[in-house]
C-alpha cells in the first residue's frame, strides 16, 4: 500500500489551495483530523489579526508579546510533526532521499568550502514547509532556508521547533504565505535579506505540487525566485493507472483509510508532464528518480519505476548574456 | 534571548514569537552537540574519533572527565599493573585518530602467541596466527593509552574542548519530541555549578555508570565469587623479562595472595602453574586415551607446546586486587543517550576484551554519527542510535557468552566438566579450523590467565 501510506503523508503535509471545494473535511485517520484543523486555520487567516509592532531582535524573554493559548497548540502540533514515529513517520523517513538528493545535486554544482557544512552559502526557499521536517536538515547542512507555508499554525510549530537550537536560530526563518506573494514582492533593498526575486540558490518543494491546481503559476513563481542556474527540487505523486489504483481506488474507496474526494487523482502529475510543464517555464530537467515507499520497514528507497512517487531535480536555464557575466559560484 | 517574526499575508508584522517557556535558565546554557561524560581510554577514544571527523567538522564537542588530566612527559620504568590486550582492530582505530603512534613511542608489547593452561589436567591450548610474523595484539599499559589520547586531545583543541577535574552530580533528561513539560536538550549538572547542555550524550562512565543509573536502565549482572590478582612478574626464562599476571580466584584466596610477602606470593604462582595436586587419575588417562586416539586421525597436528612458565619475581608494589562481574545494560541507547564502554558492558578480563569491545563501539558510533551529521539529521534522534544499539549489541553479546562460557568451564575442579574441556580442548588444539573459531570474529586471542 504505498500510495496508501504515502496518500496520507500527503495528507499530513500542509496543502495549499487556491479552489475552494471538492475537499471534504470530515474525520477519519488522525491525518485527516490535522487537515481539517488546517482548514478551519486557514480560514480563519482571512480575519483580521491584531498587529503587535516590536522590534524582534531586542525583545527580551521577560515580556512575552505571545499568546500562550496559541504557543500551546504550536507545542501539540509540534508533538504530532516531530514525533518520528507517529503519523509522520513516512515524512521522517522521506529525508533519508530527499535530502541526500539535494545535497548531493547542490555538491555537484557548488564545491563546499567547508567540510562540516557541505551547503555553506547557499540560501534555500522550502515551500509547503509545513512543521519544517525538511527545512531543518538543509540549515544544519549549512544553509539559509526561508520555510514558506500559508497555515499560520504550521509555521509556529516550525518556529517553534527550530528556535530551540542555537544552531539553527540564525540559519532558519519562516514565514506564513504563498509562493506568488513572495514572488511579487519587490527585488532588492528589502530589510528582510531574504524576500525577493533572483534571490535563491535552490527552491525545494517536497509533496506539494499535487496539491496545486495552478502549476503554471507555480512554476514562473520558482523561476522569478531563482537565481540564473539555481536548482529546483520536487518529490510528488505520479499521475498514473498504479496510484489511482492504490491512491484512490483501495485507499479511498475500497479500504475508507482516506477519506472519498481527499485527493483529487486529477492533480497528480505524470513526469513527463512536469518536466514538460518546467520546460516551457524556462527549466531544463536534470534527473527524475523513482521512490518506493515500504510501510513494513518503514523506509523509502530509491527504485526504477516512477510509477507512484518521484523526486525531480530541474536547473533554471541561464541566458547567454547572464552566464558571460555572471559566471559560476556563489554570491 | 532573541525573537522570531511571523508576517501576515499582505506584510504587516504578525506577531513576535519569543521562545522562554523552556525556563530562563536552560536558555543561558551553553549547548553542546555531544558531550561524552568519562575520560577513560574509551571516553577518550571517542572524542579524538568525533574531533577527527571531517563531517563532524564545526560541532561543539566536549569531554568531561572527574579526574585530572593524565599527562605523560616520560615513560615511568616501572611496568604497571593495570594493562590491556589490544587487538588488531582496535590497534587500527587508536591509528586512525593519530593516538597509535603515541603508543609506539611510549611503550607496547606485541604478542604472536597466547597459551592458557588448564590446572586441573595437564592439556593445553595454544592461539597464534598461522603466519607467526604477523601480530595477534599488543598489550599495552592502560596510563599509556590514556596519556596518549590526552596528548592527541590536546592538538583537537579546536573541534573538542575537555574539562577536568568535572565531576557530574546531576543529569536531566528530555522528553520524546517537545513535549510541553520538557527540557529540549540533556542537561548535565557538574559539582562546580556550572549547567551544560547537550544534543547527544555519550556514557562512557565506566562499569558504575552513572548515566546508566540515572537512566533506569536494567542492567543483567552478576559477581562472579572470584577478585583477580594483578601483577607485573619477571619470568627466569625470557631476557626480556616482565610478564603482566591475571590471577583470578576466590575472595578469600585473592586477599590472602595479596597480604603474602613477595617471595611467598612467587611461591605461590608457580605451584599453581606446575602443580599437579588438582589432577586426578582419572582425568589423566581419559585425557591421554583421547590424544592418542586423536593422533590415530590427524597425527600431525597440534601446534608447539610450550611450558608454563616459572617466575622468578615480581615487580615491587605491583599487587593489586580487584573484585569481577559481569554485567550488561538491556539497552545502549535513550532518548539523546548513548552508552559505551565497560558502561554498556563488563566482561571478565580473562580474555582481555573489554576495552576492545568499548573500542568497537567506538568505531561504529563514529561512523553512524557520521553519515548522521552528513544528511543534516539532529545528532541525537532516535534512529541512528537504534543501529547503533543493534549492531553493538549484536556484536557483544556472544563475545561477552563466549568469555563467562570459557570462565565458567575454567572455575571448576568437578571431573565431568574438567573431563569435557579436556576433550574440548585437545580437540581444539589439534583442528586448526576450529581453534581459530572458538572465539567470535575480531578477537582471536587470548593472554595468559591463571584460573
Amino acid at each position: 500500500m504505498y500510495a496508501n501510506t504515502s496518500s496520507r503523508l500527503v495528507l499530513g503535509l500542509l496543502s495549499r489551495q487556491t479552489t475552494a471545494g471538492g475537499r471534504s473535511a470530515s474525520s477519519g485517520t488522525a491525518v485527516c483530523k490535522q487537515r481539517a484543523l488546517w482548514l478551519r486555520e486557514r480560514a480563519c487567516l482571512e480575519t483580521p489579526r491584531r498587529v503587535v509592532t516590536c522590534h524582534s531582535r531586542a525583545r527580551s524573554a521577560s515580556q512575552p508579546t505571545v499568546d500562550p493559548d496559541e504557543v500551546r497548540r504550536f507545542q501539540s502540533l509540534a508533538g504530532k510533526w516531530w514525533d518520528e514515529r507517529g503519523e509522520f513517520a513516512a515524512l521522517h523517513a522521506m529525508n533519508d532521499l530527499r535530502v541526500p538528493f539535494i545535497r548531493d545535486n547542490l555538491l555537484n554544482v557548488h564545491v563546499a568550502r567547508h567540510p562540516g557544512k557541505p551547503l555553506g552559502g547557499l540560501r534555500v526557499l522550502d515551500v509547503g514547509c509545513g512543521g519544517g521536517l525538511l527545512t531543518e536538515p538543509l540549515g544544519r547542512l549549512g544553509a539559509k532556508v526561508l520555510g514558506i507555508d500559508p497555515v499560520g499554525d504550521s509555521i509556529g510549530t516550525a518556529q517553534l521547533h527550530s528556535s530551540r537550537d542555537p544552531d539553527l536560530r540564525n540559519r532558519v526563518c519562516y514565514r506564513a504565505c504563498t509562493l506568488e506573494e513572495l514572488s511579487a514582492e519587490r527585488e532588492g533593498g528589502e530589510e528582510e535579506e531574504e524576500e525577493g526575486a533572483g534571490q535563491y540558490d535552490a527552491i525545494v518543494a517536497s509533496e506539494v505540487v499535487e496539491h496545486l491546481a495552478d502549476l503554471e503559476t507555480f512554476a514562473f513563481c520558482c523561476n522569478h525566485v531563482l537565481k540564473p542556474g539555481g536548482s529546483l527540487f520536487i518529490t510528488t505523486i505520479n499521475k498514473s493507472n498504479l496510484s489511482y489504483a492504490l491512491g484512490i481506488v483501495v485507499a479511498e474507496q475500497l479500504l475508507r483509510i482516506v477519506p472519498s474526494g481527499t485527493h483529487d487523482w486529477e492533480k497528480f502529475i505524470s513526469p513527463v508532464e512536469l518536466e514538460r510543464l518546467l520546460e516551457s517555464n524556462g527549466f531544463s530537467v536534470q534527473s527524475v528518480r523513482g521512490m518506493l515507499y515500504n510501510p513494513a520497514s518503514g523506509a523509502w528507497s530509491w527504485t526504477n519505476s516512477t510509477a507512484i512517487n518521484y523526486a525531480l531535480h530541474a536547473v533554471k536555464v541561464r541566458d547567454a548574456e547572464e552566464s558571460a557575466s555572471h559566471p559560476e559560484g556563489r554570491s | 534571548s532573541h525573537g522570531r517574526c511571523l508576517w501576515s499575508r499582505d506584510g504587516r508584522l504578525l506577531r513576535g514569537l519569543v521562545c522562554a517557556e523552556h525556563g530562563d535558565d536552560s536558555s543561558q546554557n551553553e549547548v553542546y552537540d555531544i558531550i561524552i561524560s568519562g575520560g577513560g581510554m574509551v571516553g577518550s577514544a571517542m572524542a579524538c574519533s568525533l574531533g577527527m571527523d571531517p563531517n563532524l567538522e564545526g560541532k561543539k564537542i566536549l569531554l568531561l572527565e572527574a579526574g585530572n588530566k593524565k599527562v605523560m612527559d616520560k615513560v615511568p620504568d616501572t611496568y604497571s599493573t593495570r594493562v590491556s590486550s589490544i587487538s588488531p582492530g582496535s590497534a587500527t582505530l587508536l591509528s586512525g585518530v593519530g593516538v597509535w603512534e603515541h603508543i609506539t613511542k611510549m611503550r607496547c608489547k606485541p604478542y604472536k602467541r597466547m597459551q592458557v593452561w588448564d590446572a586441573c589436567s595437564d592439556v593445553l591450548i595454544t592461539f597464534d596466527k598461522e603466519n607467526l610474523q604477523d601480530e595477534m595484539a599488543y598489550i599495552v599499559e592502560n596510563d599509556i593509552v590514556v596519556a596518549a589520547l590526552t596528548k592527541q586531545l590536546d592538538s583537537l583543541s579546536d573541534n573538542v574542548q575537555v574539562k577536568y577535574r568535572s565531576k557530574v552530580v546531576k543529569y536531566a533528561w528530555p522528553k520524546p519530541h517537545l513535549a510541553a513539560d520538557s527540557i529540549p536538550w540533556v542537561k548535565v549538572t557538574l559539582a562546580s555549578g556550572e549547567s551544560v547542555e547537550t544534543k547527544l550524550l555519550i556514557g562512557a562512565d565506566g562499569s558504575n555508570s552513572m548515566v546508566r543509573r540515572e537512566l533506569g536502565i536494567p542492567t543483567v549482572k552478576w559477581d562472579y565469587d572470584q577478585s583477580a590478582v594483578v601483577a607485573v612478574l619477571h619470568l627466569s626464562e625470557l631476557s626480556d623479562t616482565e610478564s603482566s599476571l591475571v590471577w583470578s580466584t576466590s575472595h578469600r584466596l585473592a586477599e590472602e595472595l595479596l597480604e603474602m610477602d613477595e617471595e611467598s606470593f612467587v611461591d605461590a604462582i608457580n605451584s599453581a602453574f606446575w602443580s599437579n595436586e588438582n589432577q586426578s587419575e582419572l582425568i589423566e588417562t581419559a585425557g591421554s586415551l583421547f590424544r592418542s586416539a586423536l593422533s590415530a586421525i590427524m597425527p600431525s597436528a597440534g601446534s608447539p607446546r610450550q611450558l608454563p612458565p616459572s617466575v622468578a619475581g615480581i615487580g615491587p608494589k605491583s599487587r593489586v586486587m580487584f573484585p569481577l562481574g559481569i554485567g550488561h545494560a538491556s539497552e545502549y541507547i535513550r532518548h539523546r543517550v548513548a552508552l559505551i564502554g565497560d558502561a554498556a558492558h563488563r566482561v571478565h578480563p580473562l580474555a582481555g576484551q573489554g576495552v576492545n569491545l568499548g573500542f568497537g563501539d567506538v568505531a561504529c558510533l563514529t561512523h553512524l554519527l557520521s553519515q548522521a551529521a552528513f544528511d543534516g539529521k539532529d545528532l541525537g534522534a532516535i534512529q541512528h542510535l537504534l543501529e547503533y544499539e543493534t549492531e553493538r549489541q549484536r556484536h557483544n553479546l556472544p563475545m561477552m557468552a563466549a568469555i563467562d562460557l570459557m570462565k565458567r568451564l575454567y572455575s571448576t575442579n568437578a571431573a565431568p566438566v574438567v573431563l569435557l574441556r579436556t576433550f574440548g580442548l585437545q580437540a581444539t588444539n589439534m583442528v586448526p579450523a576450529l581453534k581459530v573459531s572458538s572465539l567470535p570474529s575480531s578477537s582471536k586471542h587470548h593472554w595468559t590467565s591463571l584460573r
